[in-house]
């Protein structure tokens, strides 16, 4: 017998049926079968809303709309209904909470509290209308230094250069598994990534045959799990990514449900068709900063030192050392992955209470691969919860040679941050694997809202840099004299190198 | 058959060399092998590779279908993530060997280290198979999802493998010559009997070790076996609450 749980529902589903036509589209569109079509009645089952408000998007009359229900609980300081009603859930069920997306809890949100400089009479601002600005960027490896000769037909580079990643815009999309998101998402992201110079990350379950057409423009990920990992994966990529953590769960694998894994996944994933398909929490081939020198020459051998390879890795308490490791193991790329990262299934527990603000972690591991003169030997991609260009380009004056973005692309698409992306009902197509739900995502509209969202950021971060007088990301990069922080106390600016407002 | 000599030459020409080769000779003989890391990287097709030495680390690192024969003992990661081909050490090997192997054989002649055939998988015609004559170390097949291990234990008195076997095991199966305490399996893996199918397997993969090793067949087959799985392809079932 099915138990009522003492978790009341979140959210009211409200319907005017005055405005209501009978079409019955939010009664089809709800993944979450929240609204019922009952004898010429719509029913709302409020219990099964999230608050994803496909069913409003959908109502060609605007006919619904989405309340919270918001149960008054006896005012408590401490023991607020978000944990209330958790415990309800732990009781009833008896297992760790999952959640998708990132922290949801207050954070302390450094961003906000960092400004930028501008121009004002002493040097005068630039218009990136008007003037060229160079947002290009390339990861990779640099020389040591570099070697130039002339003869008569001009100056000629001496020096063999390591392969390199060219953007014409620091922003990546962050690695989404095909799995965790649907193909639609994966096409699209390709796609858009084509079209802005860019690259997609296809994530730890493979990149699916559809995509292999835009292999240039695909980071492959070798995770615990190998999922989809094999020669013409790993000679079909733009370059390589082995991913050691994640921001959102570090220190923990991961896993999809053998629910989740169809056809299409099996095929990718290269596994059998309804098994779980586990990453195990460390690769166990790599239990030193030497192993993981092995793995990184091991694909560099393998694919003739081509590419880039990458290390991606979660921002922990020691994350300045352990970069320093990494980028001595031979790591081209050094992807940090802060507390904020996304996900589409962790342990609640690890996703709100472990990893360190990509801020801080991205000061200190500037800060350390410069004190010890390697920091050309790796780039940097900053990521873990930018949400708009204002954050991307303080990230680069932190010392982020590129940031990756993996929520912001979803809600481009129509995220709408209901955080229930591990239970595949996903109605907005994007994380889930039901065929009626990834159906309804359009890849040639989500490649236009991608590519748009990437353009307008891309316009925004050269007028910021055009305010401060600077035409290029590069006189940007590690410019820490360009911000200062408010708010913040002393010990907290040392660490992120910048000074204080009025300093 | 093309002879390389391996003295004192750095991974990266021997590697080089080796794929250079490969695009047009099939036989390839690589004497004074010293410890040289990732021989045969990534390689495919025909080539069949004699190595007279000790290889180094990342042995067969993902190749996918040319075949390797070690006349000596070989080191850690051997047929790390390997796609297809074959392995097959006349000798000791050290830890980790064939993990995230999705197709492919491993034959090895004696003792294998801790730590083999961690994650192995099998997907559609890909089979991955490691056969360990002798004994195995601690941690053997954990987190396996498909493929099987075959366990020996020939000419030794150690106990046939180490602790913590199949820790995480989803799929594949593990046959070991002899019993094992079933107290000992972690939760979500058991003892399975055997059928038919598992004999055929067994036999076949037994043939070729004692093809490759001189080893008798029927001596290798008279003693009894004992197969290991997982009684679920689930095991993260029931871990969460929503």
């Amino acid at each position: 017998m099915m138990r009522k749980t003492r978790v009341a529902a979140q959210f009211k589903i409200k319907i005017n049926r005055n405005l209501c036509i009978d079409c019955r589209k939010c009664v089809n569109g709800c993944g979450w079968s929240a609204i019922r079509y009952d004898d010429h009645n719509l029913i709302p089952e409020n219990h099964k809303c999230v608050g994803c408000h496909y069913c409003v998007y959908s109502c060609p009359t605007g006919a619904i709309s989405i309340e919270k229900n918001s149960l008054a609980f006896a005012d408590h300081g401490h023991w607020t209904p978000y944990y209330i009603e958790n415990v309800y859930r732990q009781a009833e069920q008896g297992g760790m909470l999952l959640a998708g997306t990132s922290n949801d809890r207050p954070v302390i949100d450094l961003w906000s509290h960092m400004i930028f400089d501008a121009c004002q009479v002493t040097n005068p601002p630039i218009d990136p209308i008007r003037e060229p600005m160079e947002l290009r960027t390339y990861l990779g490896r640099k020389p040591d230094n570099i070697k130039v000769e002339k003869d008569k037909s001009g100056y000629k580079l001496q020096t063999e250069l390591y392969p390199n990643l060219k953007l014409e815009t620091p922003i990546l999309f962050s690695a989404m598994s095909f799995g965790a998101v649907s193909l639609p998402v994966h096409q699209a992201l390709v796609k858009a990534a084509k079209n802005m110079g860019t690259f997609m990350n296809c994530g730890e379950g493979g990149l699916h045959e559809s995509l292999y057409p835009y292999s240039d423009q695909v980071i492959v990920q070798v995770a615990s799990g190998r999922f989809g990992v094999d020669q013409k994966y790993l000679k079909n990529c733009a370059a390589i990514e082995i991913k050691i953590g994640q921001g959102a769960k570090p220190g923990i694998g991961g896993h999809l449900p053998g629910e989740k894994v169809g056809q299409e996944i099996s095929k990718t994933r290269m596994i059998p068709e309804g098994t779980d398909a586990i990453s195990p929490a460390p690769h166990h081939d790599i239990y030193s900063i030497e192993d993981l020198r092995q793995l990184i020459y091991a694909l560099k051998e393998t694919v003739g030192y081509k590419v880039p390879v990458g290390v991606k890795i979660a921002t922990v308490n020691n994350v300045a050392a352990i970069a320093s490791g990494v980028v001595r193991a031979g790591a081209d790329i050094l992807y940090l992955d802060g507390g904020q990262g996304g996900t589409g299934a962790a342990p609640t527990v690890i996703r709100n209470n472990m990893g360190m603000p990509i801020e801080i972690a991205l000061a200190v591991v500037d800060d350390q691969l410069r004190k010890e003169g390697i920091r050309h030997q790796a780039s940097i991609i900053a990521a873990g919860g930018f949400r708009d260009s204002g954050d991307v380009a303080k990230a680069i004056a932190l010392g982020a040679d590129a940031v990756s973005i993996g929520t912001a692309p979803l809600i481009a698409i129509g995220c709408h941050m209901c955080k229930k992306c591990y239970t595949g009902n996903c109605s907005w197509g994007i994380a889930t694997q039901r065929e009626d739900l990834v159906s309804r995502l359009d890849v040639d509209y989500a490649e236009e809202m991608l590519t748009n969202l990437v353009r307008a950021w891309s316009l925004e971060i050269k007028e910021m840099l055009g305010a401060m007088g600077l035409n290029s990301i590069e006189s940007l990069r590690g410019n820490r004299e360009r911000l200062r922080g408010i708010g913040l106390d002393q010990n907290t600016l040392n660490i992120l190198g910048i000074k204080a407002a009025g300093n | 058959m093309f002879q390389l000599d391996g003295t004192e030459l750095h991974y990266r020409k021997l590697n080089e060399q080796i794929k250079l080769l490969a695009q047009k000779i099939e036989n390839i003989q690589i004497d004074n092998v010293s410890g040289q890391p990732y021989i045969g990287a990534g390689l495919t097709g025909k080539l069949q590779l004699i190595i007279n030495g000790v290889p180094g680390n990342n042995l067969g690192v993902f190749m996918d279908g040319a075949e390797i024969f070690v006349h000596d003992n070989a080191q850690d990661l051997i047929g790390n993530t390997m796609n297809e081909g074959k392995i097959v050490v006349h000798g000791h090997c050290g830890d980790v060997i064939g993990y995230g192997m999705r197709g492919g054989e491993i034959y090895i002649r004696d003792r294998a280290g801790y730590r083999a055939g961690i994650h192995m998988k099998g997907h559609e015609e890909k089979f991955p198979v490691i056969v360990i004559g002798g004994t195995v170390g601690d941690f053997t097949g954990e987190y396996m999802a498909g493929g099987v291990i075959i366990v020996l234990g020939l000419n030794s008195e150690e106990p046939l493998v180490g602790d913590y076997l199949a820790v995480g095991m989803h799929g594949g199966a593990i046959y070991l010559r002899g019993e094992i305490d079933e107290e000992t399996l972690a939760p979500g893996v058991g003892i399975l009997p055997m059928d038919e199918k598992d004999l055929f397997l067994l036999r076949r993969h037994v043939k070729e070790y004692c093809a490759h090793f001189g080893e008798n067949m029927e001596q290798i087959m008279a003693k009894k076996f004992t197969k290991i799985g997982p009684l679920s392809h689930r095991p993260y079932k029931r871990l969460y609450s929503y």
